[in-house]
């Protein structure tokens, strides 16, 4: 059998794994490899500025395609710089494959020039990885990797490679996927665990879906499984930041988001249930505030594919493992075989249209001052009718964006949830715009999340994407700014953002357009010229610098405590909550 | 403001895992990352091709977070099985100790009484010290080493704990 290089395999195998765009930077330990892409008709490769941005991109393609992102970086500070985004993926549940060059295997453990321990560093903060020390079993390795990356719970996997295994030489032919021996995630529900859930949910006058990402991993006949689903108990349904789309925000049936910015009547419905229905989410502490207040009185069926997520923080009456998406279709075929109707739902859609009349996301608006939510409602109007890509930073901006940018289709929406990453929405619109080349791509930014990786403007301008950067400008860390008011006195230690770029300039400088809007008579018309503009435009939208993002569960408290307006919050908090924050 | 301790309760887990690289790490950073307590742990390999290794891990905390450590080293990839000893009913502990005490005269020969008591074998010796093996549950290696300790204890090794279930079957 011909031999052939550990470089050759690896790409060879990338393009057997149906891999057709890397996210990298080069360097010493990579050599190998880049030279095997160099000119290759099949692998697009695209030139980052800084690695924390290829694993960001890497994120926002594979959250809109539902393809596995991969990510080529060089050994020492390059896998060290990949390491919050891998971090990131593992938080959200993304596939990732990260391939990391490391020092010749014998220079390993003599603090050799550029080597960190990857395989170390990055132990808990991946789903698996690997050190190939023999390029004989790389393509196993690979394979495997992907396998794992992309089954069960996704999530990132690191494979660190050696330069001197990328030169050596080995008999390759394409792997046959062995089973593995220890990795078997449960894909089917118990049936027996359904039928419980399917006599649950037939008893429940007061049920309610709470969904998350997992819906979204599972992949798009989930969502249309949700769907019929709510439909057919006539639910209500919220969702997670991270599940926001697998059920269409349009439907009446949908109480928007829950959690600490979630809305007044999906907060109160989560409290007030009798039965919830868990599917794909995982009763995060952002979700659920304060625990012994949580949902009280109702019964609780958590849908996980991953054990580990069930009875973690809330005990669950019914555990179900498996893929939601299963489990929702075996929950529909359950619920048609019943042979009697389920308890009428009128009162209790009574006491929730009760709580929507609440009007939890309004927002007074004065003078000529944009206010922050009317910026995201008009883009938002402004993008009807066209495939938009929202992607968005982390701070008040998100949470704004989160609650008056609604989405009916999953993939749409992408985040930064668990780990929340400042820095993440720019590089995840790249690699969402590489991945849907047709799609409006808009990254909501704030202004200071955004400088955590505007470098990424240079790959934009390479690559000619037309991203969308929606810069919501206040001059804070807004969430920083917000808690500090809410908890500190209106002490803002370090939450000005002083010194920011002029960032029309900069959008000229990297050959951007750049769209200044200062007020509520250029609003509709910034925007509308934004996405009439072709290439890549950053807009920098001047908004009310001390708005804050309401409705809101203070640290420490239950949904049923929740500040609604500015004129509830007190400005002090005691250190039990203080300690939650 | 002050952190409050909860109840915890000991349980002993046996864990199967394919024999690789960093496996060890993997399974003692994830107690480290997650704030679980190892009170001991032992690996060895088990298997006839070196594929497989058993760790023991003897641990503590309310039985929600002994559920939760469970799941958590289910869903590591090596892990092949994870075992709840304490839960899975009747089995066997035991611990090996090395104890070296010092003395003349009278400690010596009280120091080779209570071994004989304790069935620990003489495994050294010289004119003034002896070093013991003694094998036994935890609670048994505890009583010898304090006994130990009041006639001229030097130093003591100790494996940590190995353990099976009871019967004819594997767990």
């Amino acid at each position: 059998m011909a031999e052939r290089s550990g470089a050759e395999i690896l790409v060879q195998c990338l393009i057997d794994l149906g891999v057709d765009t890397v996210f990298g930077y080069p360097g010493g330990a990579v050599l190998p490899i880049y030279d095997t892409i160099y000119n290759h008709p099949k692998i697009k490769h695209v030139l980052v500025r800084h690695e924390q941005g290829a694993t960001h991109m890497a994120e926002g393609y594979a959250r809109s395609t539902g393809k596995p992102g991969v990510v080529l970086v060089t050994s020492g500070p390059g896998a060290t710089n990949a390491i919050t985004g891998i971090t990131d993926a593992l938080m959200d549940s993304i596939p990732l494959i990260v391939i990391t060059g490391q020092v010749a295997t014998h220079l390993i453990g003599t603090d050799a020039f550029q080597e960190a321990d990857t395989v170390g560093l990055t132990r808990h903060c991946t789903k698996h990885n690997y050190l190939v020390k023999d390029p004989a079993n790389l393509a196993a390795t690979i394979h495997e990797a992907f396998h794992i990356a992309t089954s069960g719970r996704p999530g990132p996997v690191v494979i660190d490679i050696p330069k001197d295994v990328q030169v050596a030489t080995a008999p390759f032919e394409p792997p046959v996927c062995a089973i593995h021996p220890s990795y078997h995630p449960q894909v089917e529900p118990d049936a027996e665990a359904i039928a419980q859930a399917v006599a649950m949910i037939a008893e429940a006058e007061r049920p309610i879906l709470y969904t998350g990402g997992g819906v979204i991993n599972s992949g798009p006949d989930a969502s249309q499984s949700l769907r019929a689903l709510a439909e057919r108990i006539g639910a209500p349904v919220t969702s997670t930041l991270m599940g926001l789309g697998a059920f269409p925000a349009s439907s009446p049936q949908w109480l928007g988001m829950l959690g600490m910015h979630g809305t007044y009547e999906a907060n109160m419905a989560m409290n007030k249930a009798d039965l919830i229905v868990c599917l794909g989410a995982r009763f995060d502490d952002r979700v659920t505030g304060r625990l012994d207040a949580f949902a009280p009185n109702s019964r609780k069926i958590h849908v996980d594919i991953d054990r580990s997520s069930i009875n973690k923080t809330v005990h669950a009456d019914l555990g179900i493992v498996g893929d939601v998406g299963h489990a929702m279709a075996a929950l529909l075929a359950g619920l048609e075989k019943l042979n009697r109707p389920l308890p009428d739902l009128t009162e209790w859609w009574a006491r929730i249209e009760g709580w929507r009349a609440r009007r939890s996301l309004d927002y007074v608006e004065t003078g000529t001052e944009i206010m922050p939510q009317r910026a995201i409602a008009e883009l938002f109007s402004a993008t009807r009718g066209k495939d938009v890509i929202i992607t968005t930073e982390v701070g008040q901006h998100q949470m704004w964006a989160a609650q008056h940018f609604h989405f009916d289709a999953p993939n749409k929406w992408l985040t930064s949830g668990g780990l929340g990453t400042m820095g993440y929405g720019f590089p995840a619109a790249i690699g969402a715009q590489l991945g849907n080349p047709d799609s409006l791509v808009i990254c909501v930014a704030g202004d200071a999340s955004v400088q955590m990786n505007i470098q990424e403007m240079g790959t934009a301008t390479q690559y000619r994407l037309p991203v969308k950067l929606f810069i919501i400008n206040n001059e804070y860390m807004g969430m920083v700014r917000q808690w500090q008011e809410l908890t500190y006195e209106s002490r803002y230690s370090n939450s000005y953002s002083d010194s920011l770029p002029d960032f029309v300039k900069l959008a000229q400088a990297y050959g951007w357009t750049g769209i200044r809007i200062e007020n509520i008579q250029e609003l509709q018309s910034g925007i509308a010229r934004m996405i009439a503009t072709p290439g890549p435009v950053l807009v920098d939208c001047r908004v009310a610098k001390l708005s804050n993002c309401f409705p809101m569960i203070p640290s420490g408290a239950a949904h049923t405590d929740m500040l609604l307006d500015p004129s509830q919050v007190s400005g002090t908090m005691d250190d039990e909550a203080k300690a939650l924050v | 403001m002050h952190i409050r301790e909860q109840q915890s309760e000991r349980h002993v887990l046996s864990v199967t895992v394919t024999n690789e690289a960093g496996i060890l790490a993997r399974i003692a950073g994830l107690f480290t990352a997650r704030g679980y307590n190892i009170e001991s742990l032992t690996v060895a390999d088990i298997g006839t091709d070196h594929r497989i290794s058993r760790i023991t891990i003897v641990t503590n905390g309310p039985l929600k977070v002994i559920d939760q450590i469970i799941a958590q080293l289910d869903r590591l990839v090596p892990v092949h099985r994870v075992i709840d000893l304490t839960e899975t009913g009747p089995f066997v502990e035991r611990e090996l100790a090395l104890v070296k005490v010092a003395g003349t005269g009278e400690d010596r020969i009280e120091a080779l009484r209570l071994a004989d008591v304790f069935r620990a074998k003489v495994v050294d010796t010289t004119i003034e010290s002896f070093i013991f093996e003694i094998t036994g549950p935890t609670d048994k290696i505890d009583s010898f080493v304090d006994l130990m300790r009041q006639i001229g204890l030097v130093e003591v090794g100790r494996t940590g704990v190995v353990g099976l279930v009871r019967g004819a079957q594997a767990a």
